[in-house]
């Protein structure tokens, strides 16, 4: 039954075609006889390479090894041992770069989609199976916050709800899922998936509330005076960067952040919905990660002619390969070695007209291993285009922190944690994802969330025995 | 979806034809709550996140007031909302609380609708014993909001109106200018109000070299640093009116940036109005 192939299974697509003009999910999943096919690809290696490279610890090779005996409940309570958010991970993860990348099977050819089975088990199971795993130990009464519901917190939720604490997640927005809700399209990340997923963590018990700042309109004082033994943080990196050239306040420029709050969160592509988002033709998006993508496609959806703008080539593109070849088939342009220096209004309206860019080389490698883009003393060039949106990344969201000076941040306004136990300068109270690492990924913010919940149980359980 | 706070109308006046008046149960707010702060609100889920300042408080009785102009269909919306019925979500207090402790003698310039977001300021001035004298601009007489709760908390009053409806026929900016002229003692303007009118009073005071502090108001979605959307340049530097703000330096305040970034969704906002007001004349008279 061994399948030798050395390619994956290939996961059907909506054609490019159709998906250019609909919000709907690319990717649309393998089949039962799909995922079996692929999961016979799996050597079921003794010394689990994959799990390795997993941030959770998924048990990568006892999953696939129940969906090749077409026992895909099985293999949803094993992922769901670790990952409290499978559906989201099979989508989102850059499985490529880890327990794909540490697959035997691409030592000669592709590795196994991993990715893609996660998924399949995971919607087979959302499909199939009403009820919740419920895996919680009898409550303990003990209670834990939250902030922020981002993967990280829900991960680090779900982990203390799991162990018998009494958790409650606070969330500045008014709607759970962090980046899942407001920054991830609904074409690659549906928001009922994401529902479904933070659903089922409310069926365990933890309780989310919505509209709080903390920091704003609770202080972190105040919720150890409410009873909570313990904080853990995760309030994410959510404050746009933009470049510093001149024209940056023109309307029509965006960061990518409030371009994808403006559709993801508020549907403003939505006849409905009252949030407005303005009729596009010609879209300059500065960037090349995962974020400068989504937002790439999404303008594209919105009916614009898309330019993506990076300064290095192709290779150093941070984004996902899929993502890019997704936005390439969906007919989107990219102008590598290329970067902004100007972006030009209308002398009356200050609309956006032009934008103006100067072509770059790569010299060496800098700090981030990726070769340096230099300017060329080419002329510049101008380039039609009636929104420009700001794709080069975030800083850590500086509500919390600023709120409460014992908490200690480095220069970026990252909050210094101890690697090993993620604790803050602050006693009882924890931080991980993000808003300690910087931009990252989803699945590095979950494992912060499920290290912070291990930490947050030992500690509590420490001082219990230290005080009898 | 992960709603459990009830925030309910208590109470709405009708301040004049196109401004109210609500005072909303928000206890967890109205606890932090502080003069300079808004808030932003949804009223279902449909709708759109706006900020609203924070015009008055209550945390004995957890409320907070705003108050609102009619002006687009958000706030035509939110006005066919009555006592009884709640907003879907309302966050804050957000943005920093006015700096207004050490004054000795300020001047308080309110443009219509902005005399609802200069009140708390003058209001929170004059509880530090500023002396405070107060001008208000309107179109006309029957725009004139919050007269009485204004001359409870300022030394002078002086109303003014575009086309003297009320007796008073001018500008805040010339009664401002006769004050400065008068006598130069003041040590703050403070000035909320439509941007070119706050724009006219931050050149005219930077004439005199006065301290003057303006709120801005521009378009946002989050209010928590999160969206950029109401990044104002201050000094040359980029800031966040949602948390840097709402108050800033107003001589500094790159005033035509932000005159042109408000009038961004103009277009698509007139023609939501438009159709909201056709659909809504339906309803109530067929």
């Amino acid at each position: 039954m061994f399948n030798k192939s050395k390619k994956k299974v290939v996961m059907p697509v909506q054609n490019p075609d159709v998906r250019k003009d609909n919000f709907e999910e690319v990717a649309l999943g393998y089949t039962l006889e799909m995922a079996k096919e692929e999961a016979f690809r799996c050597l079921n290696c003794k010394h689990t390479p994959c799990k390795s490279g997993c941030p959770v610890g998924v048990n990568i090779p006892e999953f696939i090894n129940a969906v090749k005996n077409s026992d895909i409940e099985l293999a949803y309570k094993i992922i769901s041992e670790t990952n409290a958010l499978p559906a989201i991970c099979g989508r989102v993860c850059p499985q490529e770069k880890q327990c794909e990348k540490k697959c035997v099977r691409a030592k000669n050819g592709e590795p196994v989609g991993i990715g893609n089975l996660e998924r399949f088990v995971a919607d087979w199971y959302m499909e199939n199976m009403n009820e919740s795993i419920n895996v919680s130990e009898k409550s303990n009464g003990i209670k834990v916050a939250v902030v922020g519901s981002g993967p990280s917190g829900l991960t680090c939720a779900n982990d203390l709800s799991n162990l018998g604490y009494d958790v409650t997640i606070y969330e500045a927005l008014h709607c759970a899922g962090g980046v899942l809700s407001y920054g991830i399209p609904e074409f690659r990340l549906p928001k009922d998936i994401v529902n479904n997923e933070i659903n089922k963590l409310k069926s365990n018990g933890v309780k989310i509330v919505a509209n709080v700042i903390i920091g704003k309109t609770i202080y972190l004082d105040e919720l150890f005076e409410m009873g909570y033994k313990a904080i853990y943080i995760a309030s994410g990196a959510g404050t746009p960067k933009f470049m510093g050239i001149p024209g940056e306040g023109l309307p029509g420029v965006y960061s990518a952040n409030e371009f994808l709050t403006r559709i993801n969160l508020m549907h403003a592509y939505l006849e409905d919905y009252d949030t407005p988002i303005e009729k596009l033709k010609k879209v300059i998006v500065v960037g090349g990660g995962n974020v400068a993508m989504d937002a790439a496609r999404c303008a594209r959806r919105l009916g614009a002619d898309v330019n993506v703008m990076y300064r290095r080539s192709e290779i150093e593109m941070p984004a996902r390969k899929d993502e890019i070849n997704h936005a390439k088939e969906e007919g989107i342009n990219f102008l590598f070695l290329s970067n902004p220096i100007e972006i030009i209004g209308n002398s009356n309206t200050g609309n956006v007209e032009k934008v103006k860019y100067i072509k770059m080389k790569l010299s060496e490698p800098d700090a981030s291993g990726r070769c340096k883009p230099v300017p060329t003393n080419e002329e510049p060039c101008l380039i039609d285009s009636d929104c420009v949106i700001i794709a080069i990344g975030n800083s850590p969201n500086a509500v919390v922190t600023n709120s409460d000076k014992s908490i200690n941040c480095d220069s970026r306004g990252c909050i210094v944690v101890n690697d090993s136990t993620l604790a803050t300068s602050k006693e009882n109270v924890y931080a991980g994802g993000d808003i300690v690492t910087g931009a990252a990924t989803v699945i590095l913010a979950m494992g912060a969330g499920k290290k912070a919940a291990l930490q947050i149980h030992n500690d509590i359980c420490k001082n219990k025995s230290d005080a009898l | 979806m992960v709603c459990d706070i009830v925030y309910e109308i208590l109470e709405k006046v009708k301040l004049n034809d196109n401004v109210s008046k609500m005072v909303i149960s928000a206890p967890l707010i109205a606890r932090k709550a502080a003069a300079g702060q808004f808030l932003i609100i949804r009223i279902d889920k449909l709708g759109e996140r706006i900020p609203l300042t924070i015009a008055d408080y209550d945390s004995e009785n957890d409320t907070v007031t705003i108050i609102y102009q009619k002006v687009g269909k958000t706030t035509m919306r939110l006005d066919n909302k009555e006592v009884g019925d709640s907003l879907l979500d309302v966050v804050g207090p957000l943005g920093k609380a006015s700096e207004l402790g050490s004054y000795k003698k300020a001047i308080v310039v309110g443009g219509g609708v902005g005399c609802a977001i200069s009140y708390p300021q003058a209001k929170e001035l004059y509880k530090n014993g500023c002396k405070v004298e107060f001008i208000a601009g309107f179109r006309n007489e029957s725009l004139i909001i919050l007269q009485d709760e204004i001359q409870k908390v300022s030394n002078t009053l002086d109303v003014v109106t575009d086309d003297g409806s009320n007796g008073r026929k001018g500008l805040v900016t010339d009664i401002l200018k006769n004050k400065l002229e008068l006598n130069n003692d003041y040590d703050l303007v403070v000035t909320v109000g439509p941007l070119p009118m706050m724009k006219a009073v931050c050149d005219l005071t930077k004439k005199y070299n006065i301290k003057t502090i303006v709120s801005m108001n521009p378009i946002m979605i989050d209010g928590t640093g999160m969206c950029g959307g109401c990044r104002v340049t201050v000094g040359g530097k980029v800031r966040f009116a949602c948390v840097d703000g709402p108050d800033f330096d107003g001589h500094d305040v790159d005033f035509e940036e932000i005159i042109k970034r408000n009038n961004m969704h103009k277009s698509q906002e007139i023609a939501d109005r438009e159709h909201y007001c056709r659909l809504m004349r339906g309803v109530n008279y067929v």
